[in-house]
């Protein structure tokens, strides 16, 4: 392995552990006011009347009225309101909201802010749903073709819930009004998304709007899209009211307003000739959007551009939509679409394996992706692909073959049940489509700063919109810029973005910051590298935009081509025990193997990865979120559980060496691909154990008496 | 009961005064009068600890006790803790493992840590992850956490 991938303690533990890291529920700003929203309780209906309570002095009042140009937010697509307008779409959608000096008395206000609808039609699961956003087709080869010769064919859905980010830090703003120029302070991963939000909000010139990350406690996905709706209302309060304005979620508040990980059901229609080769897929991918399209769009094409899994199918058609239903819009998370397809595309190749009498591993690795293989998009695999290699290495370190052949004959007998589960995974890095080439078109900015009173002979700045929120990225982005310059790493700075100094190197998503944002430092870095020998007591700095490789070719229209540059890759083990009597589910073991290209720090890799695969077998099995009637029914850690230190073994994780040419030191995506794949391990582990098809998860104990008593 | 009451207790070694509603939680009173922001608000139901102080020595999450108890109470917070050796062995240890990511749920892994290892110097991993089950972390999964508490009970055995 490269020698960057050697750990060095993170930057900010000090602050974080003493508890001087200042969050944004820790600012107080002079003259600061409090904010409360009233969110609606009501899930679809035209708002007739609100009935707003007497003002006390020093208290104001803001709505959908208060923005001087749009009351919509931009996220992606520009149609979720700061403030519902004369419709409300889903239950604890924001209507209206105070401010004032004391949060009690907007809190009040609220309850006393009488809202009266006219009922419409409500929808609130996927298959109730009729209209959608997004439509849209691929076909790869000659599906029909292959389904009109197939010998057999074989039909099953699968089912993903809903899941909450559950960041430790719920959401939080600030906003200050002075001058004309509009500040915002905040809990978020991309603060160019917000600037650009507020713009359109406002009205206001690149100039006016400015926009401070604070120390974010945790994203997973969730601060991409809801901190420019909260943003824009904290802004919104304080032009009203000439004050700063605090809005802090509390955790209820948090669970019960924010976007989730899309709910999903996806059927495949698999063709298998009379050899028993599977020949075509037909996929038809639903995710639940939620009420606003927002950024639904996007998580769908990544869905269905992984709809095969890690799995070369000759013949493809994938159709994908984005159901429109009336709860909270559906948002950012951890992986964007990646796991709700991959869950089925693994799930189903298990329930081939098991329908052909075959053993699923060895039916899985017939069908492995190589070099030189066809994406489900056209694109082509250009790189290395070690699934092999892999397989033996995870085989090494959970010894899966021989104790699924053990299940296999004794899993019904004992006192448990017994099973263990194989899947694999593929995550394309960086932004889906010609997102980096034509969306965010990224650029950084390296400054030198001379200073003779340092060893290094003064400080070199990293200048990202990229954000610190818990994965690593200060420490692992001043590594590369070290490595590069030679500088040692104390003379590398890295501070959370503020949009007046630093320049748009795009959003805090899809593993570009090390992918994209890494690289294109690495090559400032070179280039400043140069200017410091030649002059090192002068300032200087370099700038250095994207450029996509010729090589990947992408036709945005047809959705053709190389969807991603690069893709990381992995397999999971899981092990499990389910209690024939109470059918309580204990995973007994989780075992890994990595391909992420070179890890920049090897023990913030394991970091993500151990904290990923937690944060997925909790979605495969203990982290239930229901919305009834529209509204979330577990909004608190007491009704939705997450993994304390009892529920889970520790992740074994291996990474093999697979450096990717356009990646800083051979780097390439990595912290989604943990939630990609343990929830078919996991499934097709219980799966063993029962004896039974699972097709949906979160599996609980609930759902396993059902198909076993 | 919600009436203005007057309370004094025992602030990270130091006598500290409130004049303050009877039901307001503590936890709003470190945070709000006392200025302690380092104990934090990640639930305010008692599921996620990260709000966890020691009181009268004893590991408690401030968002469920009302003012009233703390009347004449003993409290010890991450800012008072975070100035001794023990902390000091403590933090340096989730340094080394990699335990800190986000950080927002550290100060209270630190402080239920610390509870554990005063009552248990050298607990098994068991005991470890039975300590710290108090404590929601989303970024982690928990492995480097609980190295961490295993890394400071060998730290602070040799020390002795």
């Amino acid at each position: 392995m490269h020698k960057i991938s050697r750990p060095v303690n993170r930057d900010d533990s000090k602050n974080k552990s003493s508890g001087s890291a200042v969050y944004i529920s820790d600012v107080i700003k002079p003259g600061m006011l409090a904010m409360a929203v009233k969110s609606a309780d009501f899930q679809h209906g035209k708002i007739n009347t609100i009935k707003k309570p007497e003002l006390p002095e020093g208290y104001f009042y803001v709505d959908g009225k208060s923005f001087t140009g749009m009351n919509r937010a931009s996220i992606v697509a520009q149609d979720w309101p700061f403030f519902a307008e004369s419709e409300v779409l889903y239950f604890g959608q924001p209507v209206c909201a105070y401010t004032g000096p004391r949060i009690e008395v907007c809190e009040k206000l609220c309850i006393q802010t009488k809202i009266e609808y006219t009922p419409l039609p409500a929808v609130s699961v996927i298959e109730d749903a009729a209209d959608f956003f997004n439509d849209y087709t691929i076909i790869k080869g000659n599906p029909d073709k292959s389904f009109k010769e197939a010998a057999q064919i074989f039909e099953n859905q699968y089912r993903t819930g809903m899941q909450e980010q559950a960041y430790m830090e719920p959401q939080g703003m600030i906003a200050e009004f002075n001058e004309g120029k509009l500040t915002v302070y905040g809990s978020m991963q991309c603060p160019y998304y917000i600037k650009n939000s507020l713009k359109n909000a406002f009205n206001l010139d690149d100039d006016n709007v400015r926009v401070i990350q604070s120390i974010t406690g945790g994203a997973f996905g969730g601060k991409e899209d809801y901190p420019s709706i909260l943003a824009g209302q904290a802004a919104a309060a304080a032009i009203v009211s000439g004050k700063p304005v605090k809005i802090v979620l509390d955790r209820r508040n948090d669970m019960s307003v924010t976007p989730k990980r899309h709910p999903s059901l996806i059927k495949i229609r698999t063709a298998v000739d009379s050899e028993g080769n599977i020949t075509a897929m037909d996929i038809d991918c639903r995710i639940d959007a939620g009420a606003y399209e927002s950024l639904s769009g996007v998580v769908l094409e990544r869905a269905i551009f992984i709809s095969t899994g890690a799995y070369n199918i000759a013949d493809v058609k994938v159709r994908g939509r984005t159901m429109k239903t009336n709860h909270i819009p559906s948002g950012a998370f951890r992986g964007f679409g990646g796991p709700q397809a991959l869950f089925a595309a693994d799930m189903n190749m298990y329930y081939l394996a098991r329908k052909l009498n075959a053993a699923p591993l060895e039916l899985k690795r017939r069908y492995l992706f190589q070099r030189g293989d066809i994406s489900v998009t056209s694109g082509i695999f250009r790189d290395d692909i070690k699934l092999e290699e892999m397989i033996s290495r995870v085989e090494e370190i959970s010894d899966y073959s021989s104790k699924w052949a053990e299940y296999e004959k004794t899993s019904q007998a004992g006192d448990k049940m017994k099973g263990i589960g194989i899947s694999f995974a593929a995550h394309g890095g960086a932004f889906t489509g010609n997102g980096e080439q034509e969306i965010i078109k990224s650029l950084v900015r390296l400054e030198w700063e001379p200073d003779k009173q340092t060893s290094a002979g003064g400080r070199l700045r990293i200048l990202v919109s990229n954000v610190e929120m818990g994965q690593g990225a200060s420490i692992t982005l001043r590594k590369i810029v070290a490595e590069e310059s030679g500088l040692p790493l104390e003379a590398i700075i890295f501070t959370n973005p503020d949009t007046d100094i630093v320049p748009d190197s795009g959003p805090t998503v899809a593993s570009r910051t090390i992918m994209i944002v890494g690289k294109l430092i690495q090559d400032a870095a070179a280039m400043l590298k140069q200017k410091i020998e030649d002059d090192i007591n002068s300032p200087s700095s370099v700038e250095k935009s994207y450029v996509h490789p010729p090589e990947f070719d992408w036709d945005e229209e047809t959705f053709t081509g190389d969807a991603y540059p690069a893709y990381s890759w992995a397999v999971n083990v899981i092990e499990v025990e389910i209690d024939p009597i109470t059918f309580e589910i204990k995973i007994t073991g989780s075992w890994a193997v990595y391909d992420v290209g070179t890890p920049i720090d090897i023990k913030i890799l394991e970091g993500q990865m151990q904290g990923g695969t937690a944060q997925s077998l909790g979605y495969s099995s203990i982290e239930k979120m229901q919305m009834i009637n529209g509204k979330p029914a577990q909004v608190s850690f007491t009704d939705y559980t997450i993994p304390t230190t009892l529920d889970f073994p520790d992740t074994e994780c291996v990474f093999i060496d697979n450096p990717y040419r356009y990646g800083p030191f051979g780097a390439k995506a990595a912290g989604e691909l943990p939630n990609e794949g343990p929830a078919a391990a996991f499934t097709a582990a219980i799966s063993q154990a029962s004896g039974r098809m699972i097709t949906e998860i979160p599996v609980t104990p609930e759902m396993l008496e059902e198909q076993l008593r | 009961m919600n009436k203005l009451i007057k309370i004094s207790f025992l602030l990270d070694g130091r006598m500290f005064s409130v004049e303050t509603k009877s039901d307001r939680r503590l936890l709003d009173i470190l945070r709000e009068d006392a200025g302690i922001t380092g104990v934090r608000e990640g639930c305010g139901e008692g599921e996620c600890g990260a709000c966890s102080i020691f009181f009268n020595g004893r590991l408690a999450n401030s968002c469920c006790i009302p003012a009233i108890a703390a009347e004449g109470a003993e409290i010890d917070t991450i800012d008072g803790f975070s100035k001794t050796e023990e902390y000091s062995i403590i933090s340096q240890a989730f340094a080394d493992a990699g335990a800190v990511q986000c950080g927002f749920c550290t100060p209270g892994f630190i402080m239920a840590s610390a509870a554990l290892l005063r009552e248990n110097p050298r607990p098994t991993d068991n005991e470890i992850k039975i300590g710290l089950s108090g404590n929601l972390c989303r970024c982690t999964g928990y492995t480097m956490i609980i190295e961490a508490v295993r890394l400071a009970s060998g730290r602070m055995a040799r020390n002795v």
